[in-house]
């Protein structure tokens, strides 16, 4: 009965943990590893015109859909004007308007992303493309151009690479040269390419974007071809042919609409300013969750005064060290004295590192037991006899570290950071098992408590385990559940394996 | 290593785990624990259940009691002085008789002679708390000096043996004889190097010894054989044994006895947690002759019952 509330009971702690993380680390993004800092592009485009004399409005095609990029934030610095985001044929569409506005105007967009490998293509699949209207003689040439390429191709992606490499030929053949007659931009060459897939009834359409790379003063769109396989969309470099895309390529928008329009203006002119920014990702995955209204940030312990989080950082790692001694006490079976000691121990190895906590340690126990058998055969009572430990211990703590420091082994100041209290208990505790099971026994529990004491500093101190529980303190149920577990386990321990060896021989 | 574990399950190993969360925690309330956690109130309820102990002397209480002592033991010549609270056997004086020419001169079983007055400032540091492990203050009982049975003479190293019987819901099921060393200091405690022997529970005769987890055939100090020695009135002492649980009302039991010479089988102590290598002694593991208990376990039945079923059912 009680094994089955323990079941229940550690199977919902579980449950509700993990979810909980789960949701945070893939939801809000916050990060599992340590690597504080990610990479945070803002793009700002300025449109600049001269205002006529009515109203004036303008749309600019901004990111829908962005492939390997989350959206952090998106703002629009624009006087007077009133300012909206619709859908529009390419994706987006910012637009800004004004009744009447005097002189040269400037309007600014600034977007930051940052990149998300699980942001992928979400895009529909599209119908298949109309044939479209073309006229003669540029039919026959698309259609002699098309029935070739489709010879020498199997599917949609190398017909796209072989179309591509035709086109792109230095000596090219007429029927291309007929078709690429007049065209000397980018984006009207994979207009062309686009309206060729058409005819061959693939879906085709042209993409605009920047590779994203380090501070870029005016930077310039590149034109990509992506095309539809059927089953998801491929993307072509117009130029080479390759199916490929360049390094952290943000796609702004899709479609032939041209990128701004604007409506009662002239002299119209788009500038892109691109800047790379590290921003603390945890600081993005909050930004991220006050996007979505969620309360998991609210009780973000980074949302604590940098002094108290300091605390925490340490504090959490206490219930580590504590699955840590359940683990050596319950299952491996190895001999401590007093319950939380070793955790405690591994907390000061923390701030005198391992080598001088060992050392200190085991000076200040050893020196400790000679002086408390020195008080035994003063045959004091139990409360008396423990402060005159606890106050021994003091004191050779403080003749530890004015040796040290005279020495100049500037670590054995940190003899202070040990726990005075639990060491004195040691030490006491120490002694009465010397009296009672002999020296063996108690010299065995003496280094069963350093060794777990190592362990639980050992895992206490890594700084993926402190930052994973930090930012995801709900894993700390997990442990929780994990504890109840062990609570009831009832399977041999690791040492009574060898403990009851001649048994298990026969 | 996984092997063993399953070697271990299969002959019924009870583990340390095991052994706390099913047994102890599942069959020994805490309220019972001073029941056998204090000596003098054990021997007070063995003795109303018409149990064979030590005679009780006396008791010692507080520290202006401790010159009633002498008038205590005027007509005794052999006596143990020890702590109710004590464990692993601290604090225990076995007086084995007086000098001969002054009546408050005290031979020790070391050999030693010893003062009335040492002998009041032993149990004074006794009622202290000096030999209790909480550091409380204690009682110092002064009571008969067992004259053990010359049966295990030869396989004890001074000090004296006992016989440890596990008793699981008043169905005695395992049992050694635990036979003290020069290692152990003449204590039979298992964990100080005492050799632990096993029995038969059918015909109370000793198996192999165990030593440090180890099987041994000799006693290390005598060299004698361990094997094969015919523990006296075994029937006597199962039923002891199995009266136990009605004593304490502790489902998982140790019971602790000794055989004195003239007077039998007498109940020492009683162990709320009694330890594990028990099993090594024995050969085999406690899981099993547990669950066969549970299969006959009936509340109805009588000490003597529980004996003989013991008897029958755990045969080496």
């Amino acid at each position: 009965m009680t094994q089955r509330y323990v079941y229940v009971l550690a199977a919902l702690l579980t449950i509700l943990g993990l979810s909980v993380f789960f949701y945070k680390w893939q939801v809000l993004g916050f990060p599992v590893s340590e690597d504080l800092e990610m990479p945070v592009w803002t793009i700002e485009s300025a449109v600049r015109f001269k205002s006529g004399p009515g109203s004036i409005k303008v749309n600019l095609q901004v990111p829908a859909l962005t492939p390997g990029f989350r959206r952090l934030n998106e703002n629009s610095v624009s006087r007077g004007y009133g300012f909206s985001t619709n859908l529009g044929g390419g994706g987006r569409e910012a637009q800004w308007a004004i009744r009447r506005a005097d002189g040269e105007q400037t309007i600014y967009y600034r977007i930051s992303v940052y990149e998300d490998d699980s942001v992928d293509e979400s895009d529909t699949t599209p119908p298949f493309p109309p044939t479209p209207n073309i006229n003669e003689p540029m039919r026959t040439a698309v259609d002699v151009l098309v029935g070739d390429v489709r010879d020498q191709s199997a599917d949609t992606a190398s017909f796209t690479t072989e179309l591509l490499r035709r086109m792109n030929d230095p000596s090219p053949d007429p029927n291309v040269e007929l078709l690429l007659a007049g065209i000397n931009s980018s984006a009207g060459f994979v207009d062309v390419v686009t309206t060729m897939l058409a005819s061959a009834r693939i879906p085709a359409r042209m993409v605009h974007g920047f590779p994203l790379a380090g501070r870029q003063r005016s930077a310039a769109f590149v034109t990509w071809l992506e095309v539809h396989d059927g089953d998801r969309w491929l993307y072509f470099n117009p130029v080479t042919g390759d199916e490929s895309l360049p390094d952290r390529f943000l796609v702004w928008w899709r479609g032939n609409d041209p990128l701004v329009k604007v409506e009662g203006g002239s002299n119209v002119q788009v500038d892109f300013a691109i800047q790379a920014n590290q921003l603390d990702a945890v600081a993005i995955a909050e930004t991220q969750a006050a996007q979505l209204g969620t309360s998991a940030v609210d009780f973000s312990l980074y949302s604590l005064p940098i002094r108290t989080q300091a605390v925490y950082s340490v504090l959490l790692m206490i219930p580590i060290g504590a699955l840590i001694m359940v683990i050596m006490r319950n299952m491996v079976g190895i001999d401590a004295f007093g319950t939380f000691m070793p955790v405690l121990i591994a907390l000061a190895f923390r701030e005198t590192k391992l080598f001088w906590g060992l050392i200190l340690f085991t000076l200040l126990v050893t020196l400790g037991l000679t002086i408390r058998f020195l008080l035994d055969r003063l045959r004091l009572l139990l409360v008396p006899r423990l402060s005159a430990v606890l106050i021994v211990v003091v004191i050779l703590m403080l003749f530890i570290s004015m040796t040290s420091h005279r020495l100049g082994i500037e670590m054995g100041l940190s003899v202070a950071l040990f726990p005075m209290v639990i060491i004195a208990m040691t030490i006491e505790r120490m002694s009465v098992v010397w009296e009672e099971r002999g020296a063996a026994d108690a010299i065995r529990a003496g280094l069963g408590s350093l060794a777990v004491a190592v362990a639980a500093y050992t895992f206490m101190g890594m700084a993926w385990l402190e930052h994973l529980i930090f930012t995801f303190p709900e894993l700390l149920l997990v442990i929780l559940a994990f504890v109840l577990l062990a609570g009831r386990y009832t399977g041999y321990r690791l040492t009574e394996l060898t403990r009851f060896k001649e048994l298990a021989r026969n | 290593m996984l092997s063993t574990a399953k070697k271990l399950r299969d002959i019924g190993v009870l583990g340390l785990n095991e052994r706390n969360a099913d047994f102890i925690m599942r069959l020994n309330p805490r309220r019972l624990y001073p029941r056998v956690d204090d000596k003098a109130l054990t021997k007070d309820l063995a003795l109303k259940a018409g149990m064979a102990v030590p005679d009780l002397y006396g008791v010692i209480e507080h520290q202006a009691e401790v010159r009633d002592f002498a008038s205590m033991v005027t007509e005794r010549d052999s006596f143990v002085v020890k702590p109710a609270q004590g464990s692993g056997g601290d604090g225990i004086l076995v007086v084995t008789g007086r000098s001969d020419r002054k009546r408050d001169s005290f031979r020790l079983s070391s050999g030693m002679l010893i003062s009335e007055g040492e002998i009041q400032h032993h149990i004074s540091n006794i009622v202290g708390g000096q030999y209790s492990l909480s550091g409380n203050r204690d009682k110092a009982l002064i009571e008969y000096c067992v004259r053990f049975d010359p049966t295990f003479a030869d396989v004890s190293y001074q000090g004296v043996p006992d016989i440890r019987v596990i008793v699981y819901r008043g169905y005695p099921a395992m049992a050694m004889v635990r036979l003290p060393t020069r290692a152990s200091d003449g204590k039979a405690n298992l964990h100080q190097g005492a050799v632990g022997a096993g029995v038969d529970m059918s015909t109370g005769e000793t198996l192999q010894g165990v030593l440090d987890d180890l099987l041994v055939e000799e006693h290390p100090d005598t060299g004698v054989l361990v094997k094969g020695l015919k523990i006296p009135q075994w029937d006597f002492i199962l039923e002891s044994s199995a009266r136990g649980y009605e004593v304490t009302g502790l489902g998982y039991l140790g019971v602790d006895m000794v055989i004195d010479a003239e007077r039998g089988p007498l109940i020492l102590e009683m162990n709320a947690r009694p330890g594990l290598n028990i099993q090594i002694a024995n050969c085999t593991g406690l899981t099993n002759r547990v669950a066969r208990i549970e299969e006959i376990f009936d509340a109805g039945a009588s000490p003597a019952d529980r004996a003989a079923i013991a008897r029958r059912e755990f045969a080496a």
